[in-house]
This record gives C-alpha cells, structure tokens and sequence, in this order.
C-alpha cells in the first residue's frame, strides 16, 4: 500500500473513532424526564432522557479498546502494530508446532515393520488419521466401502493383503477393468452365466444350472477369474465364490457387469503421501482384518 | 396546530399488497427453509431432481425470507410510517404501486432463476444482472417515493422511525448497485466486476452491511413506530436515538472484513473489521435501550397485549444477537465459530427473534388499520403465534449454538503426534440430533406462520364496520 493510502487509512480510522467519542460527549448531558415537545401522527412523542450511563461508558471503553488493539497488532495502514503479529506468522507457528510433534511421533516408529505398526497405538492412530484425510472419501470413515469401492476390512483382496501388495496399491494405484464380454455371447450362454454366476456361493443351487454355468465360465471368465472362479491377484479380478459383491450382486447387478463393463481406479498416492506416511496407513489397512482373534471371516 | 386541521388522503394500496405479501411470502420461504433443514437429515428428500437440491433451495431460502417478506414488512411500515409521521401523502402514490408490482416480480423471477441454477455465487446476492437491474429501478423508485414524502411533508421534524428508513433505502441502493456490479456474458451469466480478495471484500461489505441496514436500521425503524404507538408511551430518549443512529449507520460500514477472517484479505483490514464490529456494539444496543425502556411505567401492558409481547422479545433477541456478533467478530472466537453452525444460530436469533418477530408483531399491528378493520380476528391466535414463534426460535439458535461449537472443537482437536483427531464426516455425524432439533424448532416457527395466515384471512373475510379511515386530522 502507497504511503497515502495508508496515511488515508489512519486518518479516516481515527476520523471515526474520534466522531463517535464527540457524538457521545456532545450528548452527554440532560435531564431525566425531559421531553422534546414534537408530536407525531397524533400520539407519538419524546422524552430526551440523559443517556444510560453505563451504555456510555460501554461505548467509550470499546473505543479505547479500539485504539490500544490498533496500537499492538496491524491495522492502521502499513504499521503493523508493536507485536509484530501477522496471522501468516500465527499459522505458522501452529503448523510448525503439529509438524514437529508428527515428526517426532514418526521417528519413535522408524525400523519397524507393517505387521508390528499395525499393532502399535500410535503408529494406528497416524495411520488412522492419514486414512481419514485421504482414503475415507471413497473408502467411507469405517473403511468398509462403497459400490464399487472396495471394503477394506474383510478378508477378500482384490489385489492381495500382504503388507507389500497394501504398500504398492497405495504408492502405485490400481486400474481393475472388466470388459463388457457379455456383448458378445449369445442369450442363452449370457442366461447360463447368469443363472450360475451371482448363486456360486449358494449351496442349494440347481445342479443342472451350476453344470451348465461352469461349462460357459470355464470358456468366458476363467481366463481372468481362473477355472475355479476365485479371482487372480495378479489382475485384480475378483473372486466369485464369495458371495462378496465390488459393484451389485444378483442377477441384476451380474448382468450389468457383463453387458456395461466395469472399471475402477485405485490413485497412486507416492506423490501425495510421503513414505512414512504410506507405511502407517498401509500398516492401519492391514491392522483392519488383522485384529487379535483373527475372528473376522 | 393548525396543520392537524388540515384533512390528509392517505395512498395506501401498495401497503395493502405489502401487508398481505408479507404473510404470503413469510410462508413460502420458512416452508423452503424448513424443506431444505430437512434435506439435511434426510438428502433423499432432493428426489434426485436437480431443482430442489439443497444447494439451489439454499439462496431460495435466504431470498425469500430477507428480501421477499422482510422487504415486503419494510415497504409496508415504512409507507405507513412515512405518511403518517410527516402527515403527508405518499409522494407519487402510483410509483408507489409500481414498487409493489416490480418488488413481487424480482421475487418471482428469483423464485424460478434460482432453482435453475443461475445465481452470481455471492451470498445474499446471488441473482443475475437483468434481475439486478429491475431491483435498481424498482429501489430508486422506492427512494423516490419516500424521500418525495418526507419533503412534503407538513410537520417540521423528521421523526425518528423515518431517519431509519430513510438510512437503509439509501444504503441499500448504494450496496446493491455496487456489490452487482457485474459483465454479463450472456442474459443469464454475468462475471463480477471485481476480483479476487476485493471481490470477497465487496461481497462481504455488502453482506455485513445487508444485515446492518437491511435488517437492522429498517426494522429498527419499524420498532420506533409500533413500540410507542402499542404502548402509548413517549419514546425513552431523542439524544439516545440522535446517538446511536448517526453511530449505527457509520460503523457498520467498517465491520464487513470480520467476515473474512483469517483468509487471504490482508490482515490490517481483518483488524480493523474486527474493532469496528466491537464499537458497533454499544450503538446497536442503542436501539434496543430505547425500544424497550419507553415500556417503562407501562410493563403491565405486556401481560394483556400479545402485540406488545411480539415488540418487546423481538426486541431481546436483536440485544441478544447485536452482543453475539461483536463477540463472534473477535479473531479468537471467529478462529472457533467461522464456518460451523454457530454461525447459522447467530444469523437465526437475528433473523426469527428480531426480524420475523418484530415484522409479525408491526403487521398484526398494521393490518387491521390498512384494511378498516377494528383489530384481528382473533387475539388469542396472536397469543399463541407468539408462544410458537419464541419456543420455535429457542429450540432453533440452541441446536445451532450447540451444533457449532461442537463441530468448531472437533475440528481444531488434534492427537499428540500432531495428527487431527476427528474427519470432517465424523463431525457431520455428530451433528445430526442437532439437526433434527433445529428442524423441529423451525417447523413450529413455520406452524406459527399458518396460524397468522388463517387470523388474518379471517380478519379480511369480517366485512369493514366503516369506510376506510385513510384520512387524518378530522378528528383532532
């Protein structure tokens, strides 16, 4: 700002705090009980009470205040005020302060491996917060996911639960496609699917159907899904058995996946995370279907 | 005096419209307003149809209740107030309907605009430029009318109710003509004028001041004509009120950077925002000590005249919310409270304890004089909106006081490794008994409305005993 811009700041600054002080004074006085005589729409009329004293001193203090705080912190055009404060400095501090307490509470933690992080409270609440931040969006605050996005507390890996696979899908990201191969089968190989696919894991399903099914899977999905339909990690393709859903289950949500196709984008995050970060979140994602008892199914 | 001999013809139409709008309007947006708290415990209720989205019924919401029925309660008083106080009548009464028929157009076209999506993205000023345009004309038209009475008028002083008015009708043109400043690209999209922290800065020199002229000098006008008029009484002190206006009306104009706390305005104008709103606290007091000291001797009267009881709490919650914002205006506090719920509760005590109760109270006032009826149809319905109006109010600004110190505090709580404690879902999560609360408070406050609307559709639906009494004077 120009030196006259901030004379003009101090000027009008004062301008109007001394107005306010010599409107106040310049009412000061009266008598209670006092009226002004002027009559209004017949009945309407004036008493010119002296002003509430306490208000006035209210209104005076504030103003004093006023002052002093423009005397200490910036304010009046390019003075900055006598402590030096700016609220880019005040955030800093703050941020230095939370910086060094996470560096310090990354240090306590430095050597170990993902396995004993995910026992260790600590190392579980910095990944607990990283995950908020950022994975909690799709994954949900609970981690157990959305359509299309994958619960992370159960047992089923699209892409493996080792604490290397975890690692990498984290820092690499991931890319799961699956082709709408259902175009091109005809209906009836598209209804034997159907009818087999979405009931794998239903033990009461007709055998005729299941056979039948098995032979068209065997042609269609085992390439991707393997022969015995429980996915490969290597591919990211799902395992079917499991009567565990990535997009919709039943015949509707199966039968959309074949026709439309499905795609799904897990982000890198090497950019985004630092390494250490990555290990403690890595090490809460494993620790979800890693808790003592290992009664989860 | 001589001039009271003389027989006035009041023009009052365009108060009958007013009057009337004010109810109709007052419905239509708390029902928005109460839509939209719900949408917030239950987002299902958008059906899916972009046009009742929470962020299209939000804007909705607010235009309808500041400027749709506060500003149809403003025009109203303020044409009653203005003639009878300069026993004059209105100046160009047929601009005066134009007023009427231009004000109820710009809601009607923000009525459809902003469920379609068009909206200028500033705050209280979301309405694209044609519609800008016609709230230009039809608020110079508005001037002209009311400045036009007040130099004809017949009596020598300007009575304190009009210096109020008058205050807001100019700061309002001001504001609005500055802060729309926009170039349109086409007839539905314009771009500011401004850019960056200035735009922020204008946007919020207009925001403060649409709460300190809008919704305080004018209604602080409404209160200086329908508090001594109900209780009979002289107003408490002419110095007080030559004081805390001339001090009103210059402050406020500096309070608009508290809103920009802690953002990329430059800190000296934070600062000076936030002292300004500190010293706006004695002068916004100012008002309520008159208002409600000129009760003094006469208290009794506020047992039998729910009026009065509308008056006087509206009264209350505009000392309770003018000590709030200074407080709120304090960086440290503002550090806690910007951006949660709390800022939601201040606004609500502001907007149904002082501006909807003070405008019900002037309109049960004003309705029956308008229309040549001797009083509302029923006073025990006044009663008892007034008792669904302030329980509804409470159960509203506590949910939301409660709701925003809750989120402020889960926001900033941090872990010794420095890590945040809460995720912003968790917080939102917490927030909905709150949520539900507020709703509860707001349908009853929304209820009260419905009370009105059938007291006053009853008082219209009494034939008039006698011809309109439109004139003054012959009884003097």
């Amino acid at each position: 700002m120009s030196a006259f811009w901030s004379d003009w700041v101090i000027v009008i600054t004062f301008a109007m705090m001394g107005g306010c002080l010599w409107l106040l004074f310049g009412n000061s006085r009266g008598k209670p009980g006092e009226s002004t005589d002027h009559v209004w729409d017949d009945d309407l009329r004036e008493f010119n009470n002296p002003l509430p004293r306490w208000w006035f001193n209210v209104f005076v203090l504030t103003v004093i205040f006023g002052a002093g705080y423009l005397a200490f912190y910036p304010g009046l055009g390019n003075l900055g005020g006598r402590l030096g404060w700016t609220s880019t400095k005040q955030m800093q501090a703050k941020l230095d302060e939370l910086t060094a307490r996470r560096h310090a509470a990354f240090a306590a933690l430095a050597g170990k491996d993902i396995p004993a992080l995910a026992k260790d409270p600590s190392a579980q609440s910095l990944g607990r917060a990283v995950f908020l931040g950022n994975c909690a969006g799709c994954h949900g605050a609970d981690a157990r996911g959305a359509v299309g996005f994958p619960n992370l507390t159960d047992k089923d890996w699209l892409y493996g639960g080792s604490p290397e696979a975890i690692v990498e899908t984290i820092a690499h990201g991931r890319h799961g496609i699956m082709p709408p191969i259902g175009l091109g089968l005809t209906a009836d190989a598209r209804q034997a699917l159907l009818d087999f696919v979405p009931f794998w894991s239903d033990t009461t399903l007709d055998p005729a159907k299941r056979e039948a099914g098995m032979r068209q899977f065997a042609i269609t999905c085992a390439p991707c899904h393997g022969a015995d339909g429980k996915g490969n990690q290597a591919l990211g393709s799902p395992n079917l058995t499991d009567d565990i859903w990535l997009f919709k289950g039943g015949r509707e949500g199966v039968g959309d996946t074949i026709m439309k196709g499905r795609q799904s984008t897990m982000p890198a995050h090497e950019n985004i995370l630092t390494p250490d970060e990555i290990r403690v979140v890595a090490a809460y994602v494993y620790g979800l279907s890693h808790q003592d008892g290992e009664s989860q199914p | 005096m001589e001039q009271s001999q003389a027989i006035v013809r009041y023009e009052d139409t365009a108060i009958r419209g007013f009057a009337v709008m004010t109810v109709v309007w007052g419905i239509v947006g708390m029902l928005v307003g109460v839509w939209i708290a719900a949408e917030l415990l239950w987002p299902q209720l958008n059906m899916d149809i972009p046009y009742l989205t929470y962020s299209r019924l939000r804007p909705l919401h607010t235009n309808a209740v500041i400027f749709a029925f506060g500003g149809s309660a403003l025009f109203a008083t303020s044409y009653w107030c203005v003639q009878r106080t300069c026993r004059a009548a209105l100046f160009l009464p047929k601009l005066a309907n134009f007023t009427f028929w231009g004000w109820n157009l710009v809601i009607l076209l923000a009525a459809i605009t902003l469920p379609l999506g068009i909206t200028q993205g500033k705050e209280y000023a979301e309405l694209e430029w044609p519609i800008d345009i016609l709230i230009a004309i039809v608020w110079v038209s508005y001037a002209v009318v009311f400045f036009g009475t007040i130099a004809k008028r017949t009596v020598s002083h300007i009575y304190v109710a009009n210096w109020f008015f008058g205050a807001f009708i100019l700061a309002v043109a001001l504001l609005h003509i500055v802060n729309s400043a926009a170039i349109p690209i086409s007839l539905w999209k314009s771009y500011s004028a401004y850019s960056g922290a200035t735009d922020a800065m204008v946007e919020w020199w207009y925001g403060h001041n649409a709460v300190g002229f809008f919704l305080t000098a004018g209604f602080l006008g409404m209160m200086y004509y329908y508090v001594p008029k109900q209780v009979g009484k002289p107003i408490y002190s002419y110095r007080l009120s030559i004081v805390h206006f001339w001090s009103l009306i210059a402050v406020y104009m500096w309070a608009g950077p508290h809103h920009l706390h802690y953002t990329a305005l430059p800190d000296w104008v934070q600062s000076l925002g936030m002292v300004f709103s500190l010293i706006l606290f004695a002068p916004s007091w100012g008002g309520m000590i008159n208002g409600i000291m000129t009760l003094s001797g006469a208290w009794h009267k506020l047992r039998e005249d729910p009026i009065l009881k509308f008056l006087i709490v509206s009264l209350s919650f505009y000392g309770m919310s003018t000590f709030e914002g200074p407080m709120m205006s304090i960086k440290t506090v503002n550090a806690l409270s910007h951006y949660t719920d709390w800022g939601i509760g201040h606004v609500h005590s502001g907007a149904l304890g002082w501006v909807a109760m003070i405008s019900i109270g002037s309109m049960y006032a004003l309705i029956p004089k308008a229309f040549g009826r001797p009083g509302m149809y029923s006073t025990k319905a006044i009663n008892l909106h007034f008792w669904m109006s302030t329980v509804g109010t409470v159960m509203y600004i506590t949910a939301m006081w409660s709701a925003g110190l809750m989120q402020g505090l889960m926001w900033r709580a941090t872990e010794a490794d420095g890590t945040l404690t809460y995720s912003f879902i968790e917080s939102l999560k917490a927030t909905y008994p709150f949520y539900a609360v507020r709703l509860a408070g707001g349908l009853v406050f929304f209820s009260g409305m419905l009370v009105m609307a059938w007291n006053v559709w009853r008082t219209l639906a009494t034939p008039a005993p006698k011809p309109i009494a439109t004139t003054a004077g012959a009884h003097a």
